[in-house]
């Protein structure tokens, strides 16, 4: 344990070169396109607009908290989406594949290997940022108001970051060695979307009827974050301090495990990407 | 103090079959025995029990066939691959040219590439502001810089890699055969950049397969051998020794390729075609040999070659004429005689004999030669002609071209400023 403290506190001195890499990421995602970086708030737009015509027109929510307005139904969902789609999501496929991408540098260059997998969470950490002015603008748009509460943003924005590296640290490094992960992981993220209260709220009547769903629906760290986001967003009202700061040791937990694991499949890395 | 020191250094490399890691991934999620799973089938020794070291300020090389391990030894030098077992000191800053442009992104500007690059490398953002007209300069991009680098041609890539990398200023530099993409005007720029490294008392372990130049640059040479070292030290010894069991191997191969085409070519048929005549007079066998008696084929440019024939008459003749034929891979006729050209006059013969064709100085440059040995009647008609049945080969360390090579040698008046450089 103090032997990974210390390697992780060794990784700032790699500051710049993190830095360096995400920016590079940045520029080159958009390189070559017409609209470059505009697609960065272009994405998110779409995202929106997709959702709220398929789930706000097309299906048309059942919920009775959003009565009958798909506008109120569409910004819900986009609190939700627009964490997990643009940041987790995104990190998660990019970086089951980040370490055979970049084989190069890892064959060719000596560096920390787990740079690849914090560049790829913080550059779509970024991304989700840049999508973020589109939620907040949308907020009075569609029909809420701003809360104070907006302030706590950053805190469950933490939270995500620390689960959503120690998950990426895991899926890099175990792909290495088993390359059917990537084909599982698409499929289990669509599974674990619908698990978590992203397109429907917590409170979902046909949810906290079984007692099992709701057992499950706690345990699952994506729906503590989740619901914060709304909270924040959407509800407009106080954080759950209790349930965010379990998950925050519950994703601290998970970090140190994705890093052990990395750091023991290391060595590795050069031979087998 | 040396630069590098290198103690019973032994790499292993895994060998994992597919079969194997499907079995595992089951046991993994079935017996929880994760890392014990990983734990490979078999294992590939490309470092075996290495030891030397390497002295502050000297020119260090290593040389060896192709899968020797001399690029695993500059991976576990630079730290990429750890050591299985033994141990790497490594004192001061190292710089790596194992493969140039490793981290370039295809899709961003050189310039960019040059920043990222360059911290990869551990320059600081000041340092590389400092030193990016020189890095520019020196891969001959002025004009190209701003260009994504996906653009560049294979030249310019390795061109901006190598710039970047000598530009690091490390204490100790690896080189790994990068000059190879080069043109003919880049490689001695990057040639006389390394040695002005080394005269600025740098360390440098340099890999090639060009052993010119590591003769020319290196203080020291390490000759690997499938991983283990084989000879160290002064390297015109060490490349001699390196030459020498090169040439015995291809006469190994050349032997295998021989019982091999000769078990292929059992049937008479496809024999007939490059061997005629009646064999009224017969050439039983044919042997190739050193001027010391021993068989051999491959040959240096000063060696002789002794070419026996054992001839075998079935009746007692008295027109016959031995002759040879030398050619080269192209078919090129390089040289013909025969025992009428040069005034023999045959007698008789009958039964069994020997008939020995000897050549004291070959003289020939590298290649693969192709030898006609026949038999025949004064008038050409043919009692036994094998066109090309036999080959041996020139190795030489000198690259000279065409296909004779007289004894010679070369003069300068002062005014002329040469050096032989012992040359390989």
């Amino acid at each position: 344990m103090l032997q990974l403290i210390k390697k992780l506190k060794n990784l700032y001195k790699y500051r710049v070169l993190i830095q360096t890499l995400v920016s590079r990421e940045l520029k080159a995602r958009y390189r070559g396109t017409v609209l470059g970086f505009l697609w960065s708030f272009m994405n998110p737009m779409l995202l929106l607009i997709i959702y709220t015509l398929v789930f706000g027109f097309i299906i048309r929510p059942r919920i009775e908290e959003f009565g009958s307005s798909p506008w109120l139904y569409a910004l819900f969902l986009f609190c939700g989406v627009l964490p997990w789609q643009v940041w987790f999501v995104a990190s998660s496929l990019e970086s089951a594949n980040v370490l055979m991408t970049q084989g190069n540098l890892i064959k060719k260059m000596l560096f920390p290997t787990e740079i690849l997998p914090i560049v790829v969470v913080t550059s779509n950490f970024i991304h989700f940022l840049l999508g973020l002015p589109i939620l907040l603008i949308s907020v009075p748009i569609l029909g809420k108001t701003y809360t104070p509460y907006l302030l706590f943003l950053p805190l469950v924005m933490l939270v995500q970051y620390v689960f959503t590296l120690g998950f990426c640290f895991l899926i890099s490094a175990l792909t290495v060695h088993f390359r059917d992960i990537k084909d599982i992981l698409a499929n289990l993220l669509t599974f674990w979307f619908f698990l978590s209260p992203i397109i429907y709220p917590v409170t979902f009547e046909n949810i906290q009827k079984h007692a099992f769903l709701r057992l499950f629906m706690d345990l699952n760290p994506i729906t503590h974050i989740m619901w914060n986001y709304q909270n924040c967003v959407f509800y407009g009202e106080m954080i759950r301090w209790k349930r965010l700061g379990v998950t925050f040791l519950a994703s601290l937990v998970l970090f140190f495990v994705g890093y052990y694991i990395f750091d023991k499949l290391r060595d590795s890395f050069p031979e087998e990407v | 103090m040396a630069a590098i020191e290198i103690e019973n250094l032994t790499r292993m490399y895994q060998k994992y079959s597919a079969r194997h890691r499907f079995k595992t991934f089951k046991s993994a999620m079935i017996k929880g025995d994760f890392f014990k799973s990983l734990k490979p089938d078999e294992k590939v020794t490309a470092l075996d029990n290495v030891s030397f070291k390497v002295e502050k300020g000297t020119t260090f090389g290593v040389i060896g066939e192709n899968g020797s391990g001399k690029s695993t030894l500059l991976k576990v030098v630079t730290g990429i691959a750890k050591p299985t077992s033994g141990r790497v000191v490594v004192n001061g800053k190292v710089s790596a040219l194992i493969e140039l442009g490793a981290g370039f992104h295809p899709e961003i500007t050189g310039r960019e590439n040059i920043y990222i690059n360059g911290i990869m490398l551990g320059l600081s953002k000041k340092e590389i502001n400092d030193k990016y007209e020189g890095i520019v300069k020196f891969a001959e991009l002025e004009n190209f810089i701003d260009a994504p680098v996906k653009t560049y041609s294979s030249g310019m890539y390795m061109r901006l890699g190598f710039s970047i990398a000598i530009n690091v200023n490390p204490d100790v530099l690896l080189v790994d055969e990068v000059l190879a993409v080069g043109d003919a005007s880049f490689v001695p720029k990057c040639l006389d950049r390394i040695q002005d490294f080394s005269r600025r008392k740098k360390t440098i372990l340099f890999v090639s397969h060009d052993l010119g130049t590591v003769e020319k640059i290196c203080d020291q040479v390490a000759w690997l051998k499938k991983g283990r070292i084989q000879t160290i030290g002064e390297p015109r010894r060490v490349i001699d020794a390196y030459l020498q069991d090169v040439a015995e191997k291809q006469e190994e191969d050349f032997e295998m390729g021989k019982v091999k085409a000769g078990k292929e070519k059992k049937c008479e048929e496809e024999r007939r075609e490059n061997r005629w005549g009646k064999r009224e007079i017969e050439i039983k066998k044919v042997k190739i040999m050193g001027l010391d008696g021993n068989e051999k084929h491959v040959f240096s440019p000063q060696d002789g070659i002794v070419i026996e024939m054992d001839i075998e008459a079935s009746a007692s003749i008295k027109d016959f004429v031995f002759g040879i034929g030398i050619f080269n891979s192209q078919r090129v006729f390089c040289y013909g005689t025969n025992t009428l050209l040069e005034d023999f006059q045959p007698v008789s013969i009958q039964g069994k004999g020997k008939a020995v064709f000897r050549i004291d100085c070959l003289n020939f440059v590298n290649g693969i030669y192709y030898l006609d040995v026949a038999v025949h009647k004064r008038d050409g008609y043919p009692y036994d002609y094998h066109r090309n049945l036999y080959s041996f080969l020139i190795t030489s360390k000198h690259k000279d071209d065409g296909i004779y090579r007289p004894k010679h040698s070369w003069e300068f008046s002062p005014e002329i400023k040469i050096k032989f450089s012992k040359g390989v």
